[in-house]
């Protein structure tokens, strides 16, 4: 392989220039915008290296990187930074998707310092993961998506790597369609979390959007859906949130699911799974697979996603997988290869404290039943807070507004349905942070907080415009 | 287009629902990859059976049982924070104090340029994500830039730039003739190629030759760099590991920086701090001031985000928990030395083992080389029969890791080698 990447080189370098043409060259570098300040010139002139020759210019101290602004803040993470700033006492922040507890404090899972003291004790080493990441990692994170006894991981069917959590494992499925598929695209929802896009456009894959959310209803825009991927040329990626849609919390039906997975077939259309709230949505891992499930079952090709950012509480370990479902074991297997080749020259090999710990915790009956609760406890917290914020809304608001939604919609996040503008007023006027869009993020709300947070919509939402 | 001919045969081929029955795919146009290179060395290894097996493939370090370790420093890190960090994301340029940390090992404990705050720094995934960032960033902002490369270099750095689609020059580097460095062709390039180049240098120890500059050849390179107005990224994954002493490893550049080079760098734990797996690094780029630094680390940002949002938190503590705490920092140093102690050990055993033997071929460059890896000279063929017929892996680039050699071994691979290169 090296020698290929070496003949990309170009033969040797153009003749040297002569010292007024260098020197020229300069000038022309100086003059092109970059900032000249005088005083900077030569700062060599006084250092002690010099081998008696006259310091010839300053052209080091141009930066070559002048022209570069500053980045606009992330829209999610910013979100935090500016709460952090408030020094509001009410201040309420349902910002980033991170789940809190009652207390709002964050909660790392008990079987997770269990297996962390676990592997501590039995001293493991630090030697590089192969590129495709810890083997028992990718086998039961496999099992646990599609079901240990389905047939797709019988046959071997399924190419499974670990990746950097879903982002990293969105970025390799995303590299892996532009140089395979090049020219396909992928069909997002609208909205839907905000990294899809960046993901897509540095990965250059091109994409478009279908129409999701419904503002009137605040539930899907069914219809729309479909008539959307229906339009979309044939072998479109289309990208569906599995369970807990992000950022509407809406999510399909199971005969809707079916009628999707019906128009994607008729399409010829590739399923793009994006599943980062597995067992946190419902509290049950089986049931908030299903979706993905269903699609496997009618043993279309498909690709999923995965995250234990929220479920296992991993956030800041980076632990996730992209599966890509084949057509035939061979085929999963080169395509397994070509993922290693897309991550070596990202990062070489992916880290391994979260894939041990979520091998650790799946590998061990007790440890796994453990995490099954805790997880259920975190499903059953979001939706009591749902049921009492719904409660404050129905009791504050005697506008006779359908306030359902909220207990339809599912997971951490909620559409409230709220404009920017109310959403500027929300955080401005009661110091509650959220995201432009209307999205609340459940888990950072308590149930002390839970009537605080009605008035605060209830004003903003009638008297805002 | 290549998508539409294989939509195409998708569409015809596909006629039943249940297509766990058809032979097409999305994925037909996809080949096997070849192996690494480097990494598949080790999975050869693996594999064989033979008890005589000895791997000198992959730059991981070993004892001198050939196991690998976890420094105790990590270890004692390690038991402070199990089961008692909090795991929230990161920011997206990851640990701040980490960071810091590892900015004063490369620029200097009491360095101006991080008074100044002139450093646009963030967490990477170990020395490849930090030139992985680097290149992307490099390719967003100077877009019509290239990169010159050693020749020869570790095999990653070439896919590293390709797939940030940053075109790639070569520079005359390693001299096979005397197994050492060419300078007058590098001296050459560096002059012949177009004023405001980017180069990348490997710090110390150079991957795969082991072949450094002495500090004069760096003071001229870097003077060469000046008049041309060239930009020098640093690749540094072994500070400390070369000579014993991260001080003295980081040489070249802070004769960079005393000389006003704007200079980019990466860093990388995996191998000095035995942090191997937790990938965990860094990449500063040096601006002009604060407030260019700023905005290169937003971009800089902003590039991981679509990537992977923010660098994972373990290894990160471990690295700020040992550096911040005096006596761990001092017992790292320690083991630093230990394993860079042993190394140099292990290249004085080969040589003598050779020589003893009486080889026909000087064996100098074994102790003249610095660091992990000793370029034996030994060619592709000859590597293979020492696969074949002596259990023995390296790369086919005659790549030794001398991490890998022990008092057990050593004689064992002596031998080896003189019996494949004593008629050449």
């Amino acid at each position: 392989m090296a020698s290929t990447m070496l003949s990309l080189a170009s033969a040797t370098p153009s003749a040297s220039l002569s010292m007024q043409e260098s020197h020229k060259e300069k000038v022309k570098l100086w003059s092109s915008g970059l900032s000249f300040n005088k005083e900077k010139i030569n700062p060599f002139s006084n250092t002690k290296q010099s081998f008696g020759r006259i310091s010839m210019v300053a052209a080091v101290n141009v930066s070559r990187f002048e022209g570069i602004t500053m980045a606009p803040p992330d829209p999610i993470l910013g979100v935090s930074e500016a709460f952090k700033a408030d020094n509001d006492e009410r201040k309420l922040n349902l910002g980033v998707g991170a789940y809190r507890t009652e207390e709002l404090h964050p909660y790392v899972l008990n079987v997770v310092k269990k297996a962390e003291n676990l592997m501590l004790e039995r001293g493991e080493n630090k030697e590089y993961l192969p590129i495709e990441g810890l083997a028992a990692f990718n086998k039961v994170t496999a099992e646990l998506l599609f079901g240990a006894d389905s047939p797709i991981i019988q046959q071997q069917r399924v190419a499974t790597v670990q990746g950097l959590s879903g982002t990293g494992s969105l970025r390799l499925a995303a590299a892996l369609i532009e140089r395979y598929l090049p020219g396909a695209k992928v069909l997002i929802s609208s909205p839907t979390w905000g990294n899809h896009k960046n993901i897509f456009n540095d990965a250059r894959v091109p994409w478009s959007e279908y129409r999701y959310y419904d503002p009137k209803t605040v539930g899907l825009d069914f219809e729309g859906m479909i008539a959307d991927i229906k339009a979309a040329p044939e072998g479109s990626f289309v990208l569906l949130h599995g369970c807990a849609h992000n950022p509407t919390g809406i999510d399909p039906t199971p005969e809707q699911w079916e009628k999707i997975a019906d128009v994607i077939q008729e399409k010829n259309h590739i399923p793009f799974f994006d599943v980062a709230y597995q067992g946190f949505a419902s509290g049950s891992l089986d049931a908030d697979a299903a979706s993905v499930r269903l699609f496997a079952a009618r043993g279309l090709e498909l690709l999923v996603a995965q995250s234990y950012s929220k479920n296992l509480g991993l956030y800041a370990e980076r632990i996730g997988a992209i599966n890509v479902v084949c057509s035939s074991s061979d085929t999963a297997a080169r395509v397994k290869s070509q993922l290693k080749r897309i991550a070596r020259p990202m990062y070489s090999n992916p880290p391994i404290h979260g894939a041990r710990i979520v091998a650790n915790v799946v590998g061990d009956p007790a440890l796994f039943n453990e995490w099954k609760a805790e997880m259920e406890l975190m499903a059953g917290r979001i939706k009591n807070v749902r049921q009492k914020l719904y409660d404050s809304l129905s009791a504050k608001d005697k506008s006779g507004k359908d306030w359902s939604f909220i207990l339809k919609q599912i997971g951490m996040f909620s559409f409230t349905g709220l404009s920017k503008a109310q959403s500027d007023n929300m955080t401005n006027k009661w110091h509650v942070y959220m995201t432009k869009d209307g999205r609340i993020s459940l888990a950072g709300l308590s149930l002390a907080k839970c009537e605080y947070l009605a008035d605060a919509i209830v004003d903003s939402f009638h008297n805002v415009s | 287009m290549a998508f539409r001919s294989a939509m195409l045969s998708k569409v015809v081929s596909r006629s039943s629902v249940s297509c766990s029955r058809c032979m097409s795919s999305w994925w037909g146009s996809v080949e096997p990859a070849p192996k690494d290179p480097i990494l598949g060395v080790t999975e050869a290894f693996l594999a064989d059976p033979s008890p005589d097996k000895v791997n000198v493939g992959v730059g991981a370090y070993r004892d001198d049982n050939g196991k690998p370790v976890v420094l105790e420093c990590v270890r004692e890190a390690e038991r402070r924070i199990a089961g008692s960090l909090n795991m929230e994301y990161l920011p997206m340029g990851g640990s701040i104090k980490m960071v810091e940390e590892t900015l004063k090992l490369a620029y200097g404990e009491n360095s101006d340029f991080i008074k100044d705050k002139r450093i646009a720094a963030v967490q990477s995934l170990s020395g490849t994500g930090a030139c992985r960032l680097f290149a992307d960033f490099q390719k967003r902002f100077r877009p019509d830039s290239q990169i010159y490369i050693p020749v020869p270099t570790w095999a990653n750095h070439h896919n590293i730039w390709r797939d940030a689609q940053v075109p790639q020059r070569t520079f005359h580097y390693y001299h096979p003739e005397s197994r050492g460095l060419d300078f007058a062709g590098l001296m050459d390039d560096i002059k012949n190629a177009p004023n405001g180049s980017f180069f990348l240098l490997h710090a110390c120890a150079h991957n795969p030759t082991g072949v450094d500059p002495s500090e004069e050849q760096w003071r001229e390179i870097s003077y060469q760099f000046k008049v041309k107005g060239h930009f020098a990224f640093f690749d540094m994954a072994y500070q400390g590991f070369a000579s014993g002493d991260p001080e003295r490893d980081a040489k070249s550049i802070r004769i960079f920086l005393e000389d006003g080079h704007h200079i980019g760098i990466a860093q990388s734990y995996a191998k000095n701090m035995g942090l191997y797996g937790q990938r965990v690094g860094c990449l500063s780029v040096l601006c002009e001031d604060e407030k260019q630094a700023i905005a290169v680390k937003s971009q800089l940002q902003q590039l991981a985000r679509p990537m992977y949002s923010n660098p994972p938190l373990h290894g990160a503590v471990i690295v700020s928990t040992v550096l911040g705490d005096p006596e761990l920092k001092n017992l790292w140093l320690k083991e630093v030395k230990g394993m860079a102690d042993r190394i140099i050990g292990m290249r004085t055993a080969l040589r003598e083992n050779l020589e003893k033997l009486g080889s026909p071929i000087s064996w100098e460059h074994i102790t003249n080389q610095i660091g992990m890896f000793c370029y034996s000279g030994l060619t592709p063929e000859q590597v293979d029969q020492l696969t074949n017929e002596f259990h023995i892996y390296m790369t086919r680039n005659g790549r030794i890791s001398m991490a890998g050699v022990t008092t057990g071994n050593v004689g064992y691979l002596a031998n080896a080698i003189h019996e494949v290169t004593k008629s050449a």
